[in-house]
């Protein structure tokens, strides 16, 4: 327990991605079985614990703290886990602290009657760190950040395997994954990827360079969809929903999962919300259902989703993944006859004859919901990551637009020392400077020691890491699209905002207006 | 509760009635006695100031010199029209004391300026001093403050350097009595490889040396060649942390040393990846501590957590009172 409370206090303030991966490969190849597995499954959200209410922790420090300094204290300190493993009364020092394992097995085991003292006997055994872990642990959320997927990442970069080797295996193992762990070091056989529902890593295509060299023949041609990728599992009678990064998110979509047929299949696709219209809702529709866990009845009504399908993985048992894109895409042809047409529809083929209807294609796009072409050979095979040749993505051009500098904020990690989190504005309807977004890469090395250098040299307030500055410097702005924002004054927020150009020769005030950028929403 | 009349309480301080004369006043008065050199109690452009002479030699090196300084050791008493004052060791920083008044009703005050009560080889012990009314100071002063000892948290930072030879280690630290402690501190846990400092912390740093307190080798940061400062410890000011300053260093480990960093979100506000917690204050223990040994009849509560020591206070049947003193600096540790 105080190995995983430790990596936790230091996960908390590593500064960079790539310490982070460091900080958990490292835990996972020192720590003994079966406390590293545990660690693991305590990362990517695969303990399930039955989680202790904030209520009942509340409970157990007023009974041993003065109710009032723990008030103060909570309204100090922010997080409940932290203040409690900070005001809890020092246990007896002759007692060993648990170890995670034993921790995980007494949580397990709590009912709801003995709960408050399965609890409070765990944090009288640990030090400050302990009982934070612990803590969070029971209250299921640890948010150190570090996602499921960044710690796979480290378990697969530590033990050099491919993450889509780990990945394809992952939903088959339960914690404390000691198959998983004999396999990484060599000791034991790479565990089957399962009977049930597993994952099998995403194909990802490259953006397209060069066009005009493209084999048009050699190739078919989809839409790319602006939803999110996603792949649809059924076998063994288990339905499954996993998200680009491996993620099961099968809770968050009852409505698709019931859907699924219980022959066995393995569906490719892109999750899309259906709007009144039938067509594809924008993103910020589907947006709605990202933040929910568990939607609510009036959620799965008023954005119902559905699955764009453009390939087939597997069917009755047979992996389909090393047949040729062709008779792959005329199997999924033939499955899809057979799925409710509300759930799952088939992406279209898009006929394209010559370069110049390629290019047409992609200038002129049929429906908003469309934010580029896919381009893949005919003769490819499924192969997981992104490999060279295969598959391409062209996107639409960029939308831009002219805003005005408004704040900016200090970085992390190796840009801790620059003003590199830019926040820009455009002018609104009263003739004052709204916020639209914020913009945190785009620029060269260059470009932003210029900018820190403007920024330093134009503030006019600061506020803790974020300075306000003279609204006269003009950034051109490129972006993916518009969506509504209750969180800017403006009403409107960019997708994907990056800056593409300083416009030191423009004046602020031929800066764009808020309705000019909220019409391009709209094609 | 009621003060003696010869003392007058307001937000801007604690004034001596028939000798016009402030504790720590937040502005430039006439006459002010001063419990030690940080900024926020030794302010710039007094009149006379009554310090102990480290104090003074301190806002002297500072460019806060009182007109006419009047040194006063330890335990050396002096008049104030009818008050007695004398200053007393608080164990904060250099030269920092305790202001100890006895009244003509014989009523003793005991203003404690900042305090700890931990052992720092940078200054003289704090000295528990009976008294009426002990007027507090709260800056930790809630019970999820209990400082660890600062022996372990310097060898976290010396495991830190050992894991990371490549790296400067950098540690943010007031110029001010927390950059002196740390250097004694690591001096005392073996560490004799030269200590580099930013330039903000070279003056103080040799006037504490000039006061006999033994640092060890330093050297400045600016005109060290980059491969010596892999492996190094560097002491610079918390604001020089993220600034420009910091990107000539061979990839910098950022340390904090201050009590604060016993809460995480503050540590990453500063961008701290090794939070190390060592306060030049009492932590809420020895805040309660030493109100529970001096037992006086009333506790005034200076700055800080206000709230939470009086309530304390007050389910002890002490009684307690907050005097909301504006100007002083809280974040300093």
């Amino acid at each position: 327990m105080q190995r995983f409370a430790a990596l936790l206090d230091s996960l908390s303030t590593a500064p960079a991605r790539s310490a982070k991966l460091r900080l958990i490969g490292e835990h996972l190849a020192t720590t003994p079985d079966p406390d590293r597995g545990l660690a693991l499954a305590a990362l990517t959200d695969g303990l399930a614990l039955p989680a202790v209410k904030p209520a009942l922790i509340r409970a157990l420090v007023e009974a041993r703290v003065d109710p009032v300094l723990f008030r103060l204290s909570h309204d100090y300190v922010g997080d409940l886990a932290e203040t409690v493993s900070l005001l809890w009364p020092a246990g007896d020092p002759g007692h060993h602290p648990p170890t995670l394992a034993e921790a995980v097995a007494a949580l397990r085991g709590a009912t709801r009657a003995s709960a408050p003292a399965v609890v409070s006997g765990l944090l009288d055994r640990l030090d400050p760190s302990g009982r934070f872990a612990l803590v969070k642990l029971a209250t299921g959320a640890l948010r150190v950040g570090a996602g499921a997927r960044l710690a796979r990442v480290a378990f697969a970069e530590r033990f050099g395997l491919e993450v889509a080797e780990v990945e394809e295996v992952w939903h088959g193992q339960e914690p404390p994954y000691q198959a998983l762990f004999a396999w990484a070091e060599g000791r034991g056989p790479r565990p089957a990827p399962g009977e049930g529902a597993s994952f099998r890593p995403f194909m990802l295509a490259h953006p397209l360079e060069a066009p005009e060299a493209l084999d048009l023949a050699a190739h078919a041609f989809e839409w790319k969809w602006d939803g999110i990728r996603a792949q649809a599992v059924s076998a063994g009678g288990a339905r499954r929903l996993f998200s680009r990064d491996g993620n099961d998110i099968s809770a968050a979509f009852p409505d698709l999962v019931a859907a699924l047929p219980d022959a066995p299949l393995a569906l490719d696709g892109e999750l899309l919300v259906r709007g009144s219209d039938g067509a594809p809702a924008g993103f910020h529709a589907l947006q709605q259902r990202l933040n929910r866990k568990a939607p609510d009845a009036r959620l799965l009504r008023e954005a119902p989703v559905f699955l764009r399908a453009y390939d087939l993985l597997a069917e009755g048992g047979e992996d389909l993944r090393l047949l040729p894109w062709e008779a792959r895409r005329a199997r999924l042809e033939r499955v899809m006859a057979a799925l409710p047409p509300d759930r799952f529809d088939l992406s279209p083929l898009v006929a394209i004859a010559d370069h110049g209807a390629l290019a047409e294609a992609r200038a002129r796009p049929p429906h908003a919901s469309i934010e580029g072409l896919m381009l893949k050979r005919r003769d490819s095979p499924y192969v997981a990551g992104r490999v060279t040749g295969l598959w391409w993505k062209w996107k639409k051009a960029p939308l831009t637009a002219d805003c005005v500098l408004l704040y900016a904020q200090r970085g992390h990690g190796k840009r801790s020392s620059f003003y590199s989190d830019f926040t820009f504005g455009a002018w609104g309807p009263d003739g004052t400077l709204l916020p639209v977004g914020k913009a945190y890469f785009g620029f060269t090395d260059e470009e932003l020691k210029w900018l820190d250098r403007w920024v330093r040299d134009h503030t006019v307030a600061r506020f803790g890491p974020v300075r306000e500055v003279e609204k006269a410097l003009v950034l051109e702005v490129a972006f993916e699209g518009v969506a509504p924002s209750a969180r800017h004054k403006s009403g409107i927020a960019l997708r994907f905002p990056r800056i593409a150009r300083i416009r030191t020769d423009k004046p602020a005030h031929e800066a764009d207006t808020v309705a000019a950028i909220a019409a391009l929403a709209r094609p | 509760m009621r003060a003696p009349d010869w003392i007058e309480i307001s937000p801007a301080g604690l004034r001596l009635r028939a000798a016009d004369a402030w504790i720590d006043p937040a502005r430039p008065v006439a006459r002010a006695l001063i419990t030690h050199g940080h900024s926020d109690h030794a302010r710039a452009g007094h009149g006379e100031a009554w310090a102990t002479p480290e104090t003074l030699a301190i806002m002297a090196a500072r460019g806060q010199a009182p007109a006419v300084p009047h040194p006063l050791r330890h335990g050396e008493r002096a008049d104030f029209e009818g008050v007695a004052v004398s200053l007393h060791p608080a164990g904060h920083i250099l030269g920092s004391a305790q202001i100890r008044l006895e009244g003509p009703d014989g009523t003793v005050i005991v203003v404690t300026g900042d305090y700890k009560r931990e052992a720092d080889p940078t200054c003289a012990p704090f000295e528990p001093v009976p008294c009426d009314i002990l007027v507090t100071e709260a800056t930790f002063a809630l019970p999820v403050f209990r400082h660890p000892d600062p022996e372990g948290e310097i060898a976290r930072l010396l495991a830190a350097r050992a894991a990371n030879p490549d790296r400067a280690l950098l540690v943010g630290a007031y110029a001010l009595g927390k950059a002196q402690r740390l250097v004694a501190l690591l001096r005392a846990a073996g560490h004799e490889a030269p200590i580099y400092l930013h330039g903000a912390m070279e003056r103080l740093m040799a006037l504490y040396a000039a006061y006999g307190v033994p640092l060890g080798s330093l050297r400045p940061v600016s005109g060290a060649p980059r491969e010596e400062l892999s492996g190094a410890i560097l002491l610079a000011p918390p604001s020089a942390l993220a600034d420009r300053w910091s990107r000539r260093l061979p990839d910098p480990l950022v340390a904090m040393a201050s009590g604060w960093m016993r809460i995480r979100a503050r540590a990453r506000q500063r961008g701290a990846e090794l939070p190390l917690i060592v306060s030049d204050h009492a932590d809420w223990d020895a805040l309660t501590a030493t109100i529970a040994e001096l037992s006086p009849r009333e506790v005034w509560v200076t700055h800080g957590r206000d709230d939470a020591l009086v309530h304390w206070c007050e389910t002890r049947q002490i009684r307690a009172r907050a005097l909301h003193l504006v100007g002083r600096d809280d974040e300093a540790d």
